[in-house]
């Protein structure tokens, strides 16, 4: 979309919602900053992380992971059928970075330092790795948009200067988040003897990087459901049931890692104890993955939009419910206390995601992100004509 | 210098709580409010402000009724989780032994406040000042200052019943044997001899560990190195997944350059 033509931010009654939340969190923000996290929060000593570090962060990364599994498959294997959904699948990961860095900004005690670790290398540190990682590639995607940006923004030197860097960036940009989010994982490797052996592992960064890889396909199918309906357009159905077929056998190979893991080290049959982690585990397995696994690979409800979209709401719901059972109910036992967030941490939260969608919304509507609408054929959106 | 250590006889304590005041007297902590209870454990934990307690336990054992106190601290592990924890170097043990947070000890201040040295640390030590706009962790610094002063830490001197010894870590660990193996009513085992690879403080007792609050069957190993065991691979991961990425992409880019990626997209429109 060429220059001239104005930015547009249609106001609907939902939006204007989302604003007023959004400007709820922003004055608890302030509150925070000037009264500390004691004053907002209900952490503690026993529970040092809460829910913008286990949700927002944790959680906002893991559902960032769309961005980088796209990629791999549409850039890197060059999976050209995929196309029309990477530029969204971009979009959604960067802000899902951003919101993640600003809820580690409101987290942070001595936040003021914030850049101090760019300067003392603690490389022994996991938090090391996560965080340069984190902000280098959120500096990436920011560049790989750039490339979109000045489409709308008339800029040929810029763009050409970008596109020039685009094939090492977008390597990077498949590298960098591997590693940080599998090291979001190790984090949890100090916590030997804390976490509950049931999520406590030497691999636990594999099981986090390989989650946040297999939830891209059911993430950009949940996302690409959610745009079709706030614009009237039609869902890419079958983009999606073939895509999710990489989260299915993705999740295969997890289950079986995960059973040899747990037998390996001894521990598979606690699993069964009764207690409340185990069932917390059980559920955690049956429901969101070998249910899913099972949907995907049953063609009658693979192939229905209905079918697809609750077997990755069932994914997504399944990754978020594993990072919640690593920060809270696996270590609840050896730190004891309890945290349940506040009604402040609840709001801030809540405004960020609110944020989430505005931002998408407008992005959208004003930048080239979704693919055209082909008035000719719904179901197969981009013939040959794109393709050589 | 040797690597100091302190050595804890749980049965010679008597729960009197002179080491918890001249913790605090030394360190000058504001005192913490309690409120009237029917444990002996008031405040019971380790905080920002209060950075040893003398817990109470107990025990029942042969139709016995054991009391037994033990003060809890800083373990001052040789290999400290919290330090290998720190993106920014904010904790370091010291040669003489101590685990120090220099932001508060020696003025230099990076901590950032993420609070990951509190997950790290195997005995939930580190505590953090919830209430302040601009928080430091806080914990038991084996009265670092008196240390290079050659003087015992606060606590020790306090201490009226011997329970608490303080000297150089291996003096410590053959004295500590010593008692053990001389006096049947020892429990055969020195805490933190081993424990995570082996802390600064020294804990002998006549009852089982486990029923005086401390976790038995842990790790022998050092957090760190668990940590490193991973941390090891990154720069083989980064150089060598890049170099698979690149390869798979410049091997299945057949077609990719015919696309006119611009004419594929545009803006929605909200109706």
């Amino acid at each position: 979309m060429q220059n001239g033509k104005k930015w547009r931010f249609k106001m609907t009654p939902f939006r204007l919602l989302l604003i007023v939340l959004v400007l709820i969190a922003a004055a608890a923000a302030i509150y925070r900053f000037v009264y500390g996290l004691g004053a907002v929060t209900n952490l503690s000593d026993e529970w040092p992380w809460g829910l913008w570090i286990g949700f927002d962060l944790f959680c906002g990364i893991a559902l960032a992971g769309g961005g980088f599994s796209t990629a791999l498959i549409v850039h890197v294997l060059h999976k050209d059928k995929y196309l029309p959904i990477v530029r969204a699948a971009l979009l959604t990961s960067l802000i899902g970075y951003v919101i993640a860095l600003v809820s580690l900004f409101l987290d942070i005690g001595r936040w003021f330092n914030f850049w101090r670790p760019f300067f003392y290398w603690g490389y022994h540190s996991v938090l090391f790795e996560v965080f340069w990682c984190i902000a280098l590639y959120t500096t990436v995607q920011v560049l790989e948009f750039g490339d979109i940006f000045f489409e709308r923004v008339n800029c040929p030197s810029l763009k050409k200067l970008l596109g020039v860097f685009m094939t090492p960036l977008l390597i990077i940009g498949i590298v960098l988040p591997t590693l940080h989010q599998s090291s979001l994982g190790s984090l949890y490797i100090v916590a030997v003897d804390k976490l509950n052996p049931l999520w406590w592992s030497m691999i636990i960064p594999f099981f986090f990087v390989w989650s946040a890889f297999f939830l891209g396909p059911a993430m950009v199918t949940i996302e690409g459901t959610l745009a079709a309906r706030a614009y009237n357009r039609e869902p890419e159905t079958d983009l999606y049931s073939s895509l999710t077929k990489v989260t299915m056998w993705m999740m295969i190979i997890y289950f079986i890692v995960k059973m040899g893991d747990l037998a390996y080290r001894g521990v598979f049959s606690t699993a069964f104890n009764g207690s409340y982690e185990s069932n917390m585990f059980l559920i955690e397995m049956i429901v969101f993955v070998l249910l899913p696994i099972v949907m995907y690979a049953t063609p009658s409800i693979q192939n229905k939009l209905s079918g697809v979209l609750t077997a990755s709401i069932l994914v997504v719901a399944g990754v978020v419910f594993n990072r919640m059972n690593v920060v809270f109910t696996g270590m609840a036992k050896s730190v004891g206390g309890s945290y349940f967030p506040s009604i402040w941490e609840w709001l801030i939260t809540i405004g960020m995601w609110s944020a989430l969608v505005l931002v998408y919304c407008f992005v959208v509507e004003n930048f080239p992100i979704l693919p055209k609408e082909e008035p000719v054929s719904h179901g197969k959106p981009f013939g040959t004509g794109f393709h050589a | 210098m040797m690597s100091k250590g302190v050595l804890v006889d749980v049965t010679r304590c008597i729960g009197c709580r002179s080491c918890m005041v001249a913790c605090k007297t030394w360190n000058d902590l504001p005192p913490k409010k309690t409120t009237f209870s029917n444990t002996w454990d008031s405040p019971g934990k380790i905080d920002a402000d209060t950075w040893t307690v003398v817990n109470y336990y107990i025990i029942e054992e042969d139709g016995q009724v054991k009391w037994r106190f033990v003060k809890k601290q800083c373990m001052h592990c040789n290999e400290p989780a919290c330090e290998s924890a720190c993106f920014t170097h904010s904790f370091v043990k010291t040669k003489e032994g101590a685990v120090i947070y220099k932001p508060t000890v020696l003025n230099q201040d990076y901590c950032v406040g993420c609070r990951y040295c509190m997950i790290a640390c195997p005995f939930g030590v580190p505590a953090f000042q919830w209430e302040k706009a601009f928080p430091y962790v806080q914990k038991c610094k084996f009265c670092y200052e008196r240390l290079q002063e050659g003087m015992k830490p606060a606590c020790v001197t306090a201490c009226p019943t011997g329970t608490l010894k303080f000297g150089d870590r291996e003096e410590l660990l053959a004295e500590a044997r010593e008692r053990i193996d001389s006096n049947p009513n020892y429990y055969k085992k020195i805490y933190g001899e081993k424990e995570y690879g082996g802390t600064s403080w020294l804990y002998i007792s006549d009852v089982p560990f486990e029923k005086i609050g401390f976790k038995e069957d842990v790790s022998q190993k050092s957090i760190p190195s668990y940590t490193w065991d991973v941390l090891k691979w990154t720069p083989y991961i980064f150089f060598g997944w890049g170099a698979v990425l690149t390869a798979l992409r410049a091997y299945t880019k057949r077609r990719a350059e015919v696309h006119n990626e611009e004419e594929l997209y545009a803006p929605v429109e909200k109706d």
